[in-house]
């Protein structure tokens, strides 16, 4: 900045100095001394503009070197950091669908045993009732005893495989570690990359004040509203507490949709 | 009762199909998108649609126009269980004619009821 002050400095004072010169020439009507003022103070505009511009290339070449991108080599975009943060992130969508499947692969094994375990018990109970109100002839009370040893054997098995099921489910969810750790990683990553292209934006700023350029930012914010708008969706709502716009839950869906006439 | 399943994620087709077997229905099918939904739906003799919105290529939105337009399917029970929860979104869907929302994250017990409700209308 200081740097920049400098050069604008240097114009100002440039220009300073030829004005009473360029006043001069003009009411003595010396066309040619004037023409060479100008010229004087076109080349200090000039000259402030190249150092301008060097000083912004080389803070470019060092916001490239932050971002850790060598654009000369053919690597460059394997190389880059946000190639690296989608692979993160890749990682994080494949460990949280395994570790998802995983648990139904457990769930669904497990529901087959629980349904045995339930609808022989009450099967069982029944005849355990008519056991009970000797309402059972001796045969089928050999039958029963049977039923009910083996459904003791089967209820100790059963029960060894679903504990062993439910540590499974348990052990399942050590994805969240990993995948919290990568996730923080990535968030500090954006965090850097949005200081760096913050960097970018400002210098990219002088560059249009030097050279004189003028954006209309309200063209690009409406551009911008205007590619948001679109019927694929938004995904889930991080804030849905505070956003008006939004529900919060289903009990919201069912007011709106009952004051629509659902 | 046959009912299509369509979410672009497989382990929320898994959950949704899990519960619905819990509710008694076994008969189900699943597709990953719109585009692929589509084709079965029209050629499948389906009774019921339980669709996600966000997905890519073709939307729950685009599919629920897409049924709502055709001939054949227009009275198909549709049910959109989705993560999309604005205000403005869920009155669209309403005006594409879906028959229930539900939005994740649910519960079991949210998902019957909304199905239950669904067919108390259709067959009342």
């Amino acid at each position: 900045m200081e740097h920049k002050n400098s050069t604008e400095a240097d114009f100002a004072s440039a220009v300073a100095l030829h004005a009473p010169q360029l006043q001069k020439s003009l009411e003595k009507g010396d066309l040619q001394e004037a023409t060479r003022i100008i010229a004087q103070i076109s080349q200090a505009r000039e000259r402030t503009l190249y150092m301008e511009v060097g000083r912004l290339t080389r803070e470019l070449h060092s916001a490239i070197i932050d971002f850790d991108i060598d654009p000369s080599n053919p690597h460059a975009k394997e190389m880059s950091q946000i190639t690296d943060a989608s692979e993160r992130l890749q990682y994080v969508v494949k460990m949280t669908d395994q570790a998802a499947n995983c648990a139904i692969d457990l769930v669904e094994a497990s529901a087959p045993l629980v349904n045995y375990i339930s609808y022989e018990a009450q099967s069982l109970m029944a005849d355990w009732q008519r056991f009970m109100r000797k309402d059972m002839k001796a045969d089928e009370f050999r039958v029963l005893a049977r039923r009910v040893e083996e459904f003791l054997s089967r209820s100790l098995h059963d029960s060894d495989q679903l504990s062993a099921n439910l540590n499974e489910i348990l052990m399942a969810q050590g994805f969240q570690d990993l995948t919290g750790q990568v996730i923080k990683r990535v968030m500090t990553l954006i965090t850097d990359i949005e200081n760096n292209l913050l960097k970018l934006v400002i210098m990219a700023g002088q560059v249009d004040r030097a050279v004189g350029i003028e954006h209309s930012t309200d063209d690009l914010r409406k551009k911008s509203a205007k590619e948001k708008i679109s019927s694929s969706g938004e995904g889930p709502q991080i804030h849905a507490d505070k956003l008006d716009d939004v529900v919060s839950d289903q009990v919201d869906v069912d007011d709106l949709l009952s004051s629509l006439g659902f | 009762m046959k009912i299509l399943i369509v979410d672009d994620f497989s382990t929320m087709r898994r959950i949704i199909k899990n519960l619905l077997r819990d509710l008694g229905f076994t008969n189900t099918a699943e597709a990953d998108d719109g585009s692929t939904a589509l084709p079965m739906l029209q050629s499948g003799n389906f009774d019921f649609l339980v669709t996600d919105w966000n997905m890519p290529i073709m939307s729950g939105i685009d599919l629920l126009r897409e049924v709502r337009a055709d001939v054949k399917l227009k009275h198909l029970p549709v049910l959109m269980v989705t993560a999309e929860a604005k205000r403005d979104q869920i009155i669209e869907a309403a005006q594409a004619g879906v028959n229930g929302y539900v939005v994740k994250p649910f519960t079991a017990q949210v998902l019957k009821e909304k199905i239950e409700k669904i067919f108390e209308r259709v067959n009342g």
